[in-house]
């Protein structure tokens, strides 16, 4: 069966870079696959989770935000601002961040709400896939 | 000839500076370490962004319209001299002061805008009298993306509107640890990278969303990326160029506290000499 080269980087390390057998990307234009001999294709993502298909029929979601996806023979290459894989993922510190930018969103000016909401949707998406990868956890048990 | 006492001094003098310049150079070189260690992080990362835009502009040959691309008579030309906050680190700073003012003195027939990353580059055109334009802060030494990435924004706009027709970065490669050059890059207008296959055959490409509105996402990022980069790369050369500095001086200090032991010594010596001369002919004196 022919598999996939998936290669997450992001500006401060190689995040993933292995062979699977699918991928799901949150693409700015919504979320979509990616299988083996898919046509070239260059896309850019958004924040939300990407989803693996290990070549071993594992399941692994990884928080992403911001970047770009390029398709081409067989390679997957995702270029991301940061990229968490959920296993990586610290719950408690997201927690405290989600509370400061909610923090943030109440009191701070217009130009900070903004941000603290581009803050807080980046953290609730990492909430969001450690919650995923647990469901699928729980699924397999 | 100096008296032993005055060389004892000079001794304990080159012990001290050798101990602070031997501290320095452990702290550079474990932030040097750190530094090397994030260029090569980031590497893959360029690399990637670099092929990505490289498969863009091949499947759409038109992304040369982009507005950041667009080449236009230069009468005014964006100066980014990345220098370090603090001296001691060899020629680091002298190099790349000197690779700016080079480009001061040929660049007569425009108008030269400087933007300083780094109090020594900063402070030195200051000084003779330049005017330095406002960017956003980066800290020269350790550069986090998100500084680089406001710094490549403030770049755009100023290119974007027309302020500056092209941006130089004067930053300083990291070859190795005894090895970097000062080297100016033309990261504006941006000159997307050829790919290097020849399959030009352009390659039946799906974008999502279209082309252009990826292209005008894409090359901001590639700016910011070749920002980053260079800012890596320098914080790598400066603490690279301050641990052999520091190391050099180190080595100076303790060859100097061995001549000056081996002058002590002399001096010792003949003043033991020169005693027992005095003594023996005192001797002497009292036997005749």
């Amino acid at each position: 069966m022919a598999t996939l080269h998936l290669e997450i980087v992001t500006p401060d390390r190689v995040v993933l870079d292995t062979r699977v057998r699918s991928v799901r990307l949150p693409g700015t234009m919504g979320s979509f696959g990616v299988l083996p001999n898919h046509a070239p294709l260059i896309a850019s993502l958004t924040t939300g989770a990407i989803k693996v298909e290990h070549d071993n029929g594992d399941i692994e979601y990884i928080a992403a935000s911001g970047g770009f996806a390029d398709v081409r023979d067989n390679r997957v290459t995702v270029i991301a601002d940061t990229a968490e894989r959920s296993a990586d993922i610290d719950l408690a510190r997201v927690r405290a961040a989600i509370e400061r930018a909610q923090a943030q969103l109440a009191e701070g000016g217009a130009e900070a709400y903004t941000q603290a909401q581009e803050t807080l949707r980046r953290y609730m998406n990492r909430l969001k896939v450690a919650q995923q990868q647990e469901e699928e956890a729980a699924r397999r048990h | 000839m100096a008296t032993m006492r005055q060389i004892r001094t000079r001794i304990k003098v080159a012990g001290n500076i050798a101990q602070i310049t031997r501290a320095m150079k452990m702290v550079a070189a474990a932030r040097l370490k750190r530094a090397q260690d994030r260029v090569i992080a980031a590497r893959p990362f360029v690399e990637r962004m670099t092929d990505v835009v490289a498969d863009l502009t091949r499947a759409m040959p038109d992304a040369q319209a982009h507005p950041l691309t667009e080449e236009r008579p230069v009468r005014t030309t964006g100066v980014v001299i990345i220098s370090a906050d603090r001296g001691l680190c060899g020629s680091y700073n002298s190099g790349i002061i000197r690779r700016t003012v080079e480009l001061l003195d040929e660049g007569s027939h425009r108008e030269l805008r400087l933007m300083a990353i780094g109090r020594k580059g900063a402070s030195f055109f200051a000084r003779r009298g330049h005017k330095l334009d406002d960017i956003p802060q980066v800290s020269a030494g350790a550069a986090a993306y998100h500084e680089a990435s406001a710094l490549a924004d403030c770049l755009r706009e100023r290119f974007e509107s027309g302020v500056l027709d092209e941006v130089l970065v004067v930053y300083t490669r990291f070859a190795s640890v005894i090895s970097q050059h000062p080297v100016v890059e033309r990261v504006l207008p941006i000159q997307p990278p050829v790919a290097s296959e020849a399959d030009t055959a352009s390659t039946r490409c799906i974008f999502e969303p279209d082309a252009a509105t990826l292209v005008g996402s894409l090359l901001p990022r590639y700016l910011t990326t070749r920002v980053y980069y260079a800012l890596l790369e320098s914080a790598a050369s400066e603490h690279g160029a301050r641990m052999t500095a520091m190391s050099a001086a180190t080595d100076n200090a303790s060859k100097m506290i061995s001549a000056l032991t081996l002058s002590l010594n002399r001096a010792r010596q003949a003043a033991i000499t020169k005693e027992i001369s005095e003594i023996v002919s005192g001797a002497e004196a009292l036997k005749s």
